[in-house]
């Protein structure tokens, strides 16, 4: 199958990795969501910018990911996940998204269009992920793997076909983004 | 088609659409979810591998995450192009250290908002590693599979950014104004 060939040809995905790459950062960077006032704003509750991409880009990817792993074409990439991973490193990633006032993404996009404290905090996040890297040995034993969650995703969790877990998923989607538009933020 | 692309900003609803349609591209081409924070692991490995070859390899968590130039990595690099080619043609493009906001609230002066940015970076990448992904691997690309850990995830990554945030800006949305 040529999906086959392409996704097997590691030159080949490293030209796509960049295309992909260079699209998505004119996205984050079209968005404004690599400017550090948005989202500081977002985690402050006074612009929704943030909020708005992220729902807009779920709701769009969700439906042709379900559409197209139906129709056999992709296969889905969750991970699992557990209290101690998830949740622990969740706060930490918050907090540490409040201190930077960037992600690992936008902190590149806003590298990109000028921002050098986002390439400083680029090299804070290198840093942090290595500091993982070697605390990682100890972490798998005692912390990583605490209180694993039942199911990789919603519809297994649930018992339910995705199809529906989809649509509800969906309309809660447009609910948040009409009631989001009608009161202004 | 150029006045598009020049125009300083697009509707988020536009760029997050647009988004959604590159996560299809990621699984269909590449079999993979988009994130940004394996790269970092990664480049973290290739650091380590400069200074010992033998500890970097002995280490399991770069088994995992392979220090080499790849498909993710290359995410990262293509960003930074991205972001900088949507701002030059924008208009938008001005290189400064201090963000105005930040500037505003604390302090003009460059070392402050370098080190509060070498920080908040450290526990980011920290954190994201921890949690097995960032904003977009978890944030968009998981949340879309409906995979439990990234709604989790997500939930956590604003909670404690919420908190945080109003410890150093002061909780505005509490005050009421």
């Amino acid at each position: 199958m040529a999906l086959e060939k392409i996704r097997s040809n590691s030159h080949v995905q490293i030209v796509l990795g960049l295309l992909i790459g260079i699209a998505f950062g004119f996205l984050l960077q079209k968005g404004e969501v690599t400017e550090y006032g948005v989202i500081i704003g977002q985690l402050l509750l006074s612009d929704f910018t943030v909020v708005k991409v992220m729902l807009s880009a779920i709701l769009v990817g969700m439906i042709g990911v379900h559409v197209m792993k139906a129709k056999g074409l992709v296969r889905l990439h969750c991970k699992a996940g557990s209290i101690g991973a998830t949740v622990v490193g969740g706060l930490i990633f918050g907090a540490g998204f409040a201190v930077l006032g960037y992600c690992p993404g936008t902190a590149a996009g806003a590298f990109g269009s000028g921002a050098l404290d986002a390439a400083v905090g680029m090299a804070g996040i290198v840093i942090g992920a290595g500091l993982f890297a070697r605390l990682f040995p100890y972490l798998e034993r005692k912390i990583l793997n605490k209180g694993v969650f039942p199911a990789e995703t919603i519809p297994d969790m649930l018992g339910v076909r995705p199809a529906w877990v989809v649509v509800v998923v969906g309309i809660f989607i447009v609910g948040v983004l009409t009631v989001l538009a009608e009161l202004g933020l | 088609m150029f006045t598009w692309l020049s125009m300083a900003t697009w509707s988020p609803y536009v760029v997050g659409a647009g988004i959604g349609v590159l996560v299809w591209v990621a699984f269909l081409l590449s079999d993979r979810p988009l994130g940004a924070s394996t790269a970092y692991a990664k480049t973290a490995g290739m650091v380590e591998l400069a200074v010992s070859k033998k500890k970097a390899t002995a280490m399991p968590y770069y088994r995992k995450f392979t220090p080499t130039v790849d498909w993710q990595w290359m995410i990262v690099v293509g960003i930074i192009i991205g972001g900088f080619l949507s701002a030059w043609i924008g208009g938008t493009f001005s290189v400064f250290i201090v963000p105005p906001l930040f500037a505003g609230v604390f302090s003009a002066d460059p070392p402050l908002r370098i080190a509060v940015a070498l920080i908040g970076g450290i526990l980011m990448g920290l954190g994201a590693r921890w949690a097995g992904g960032c904003t977009s691997g978890h944030g968009i690309s998981g949340t879309l599979q409906l995979s439990v850990a990234s709604w989790i995830a997500v939930i956590c990554f604003f909670a404690g950014g919420i908190l945080v945030a109003g410890m150093i800006f002061g909780f505005p949305f509490l005050s009421g104004g």
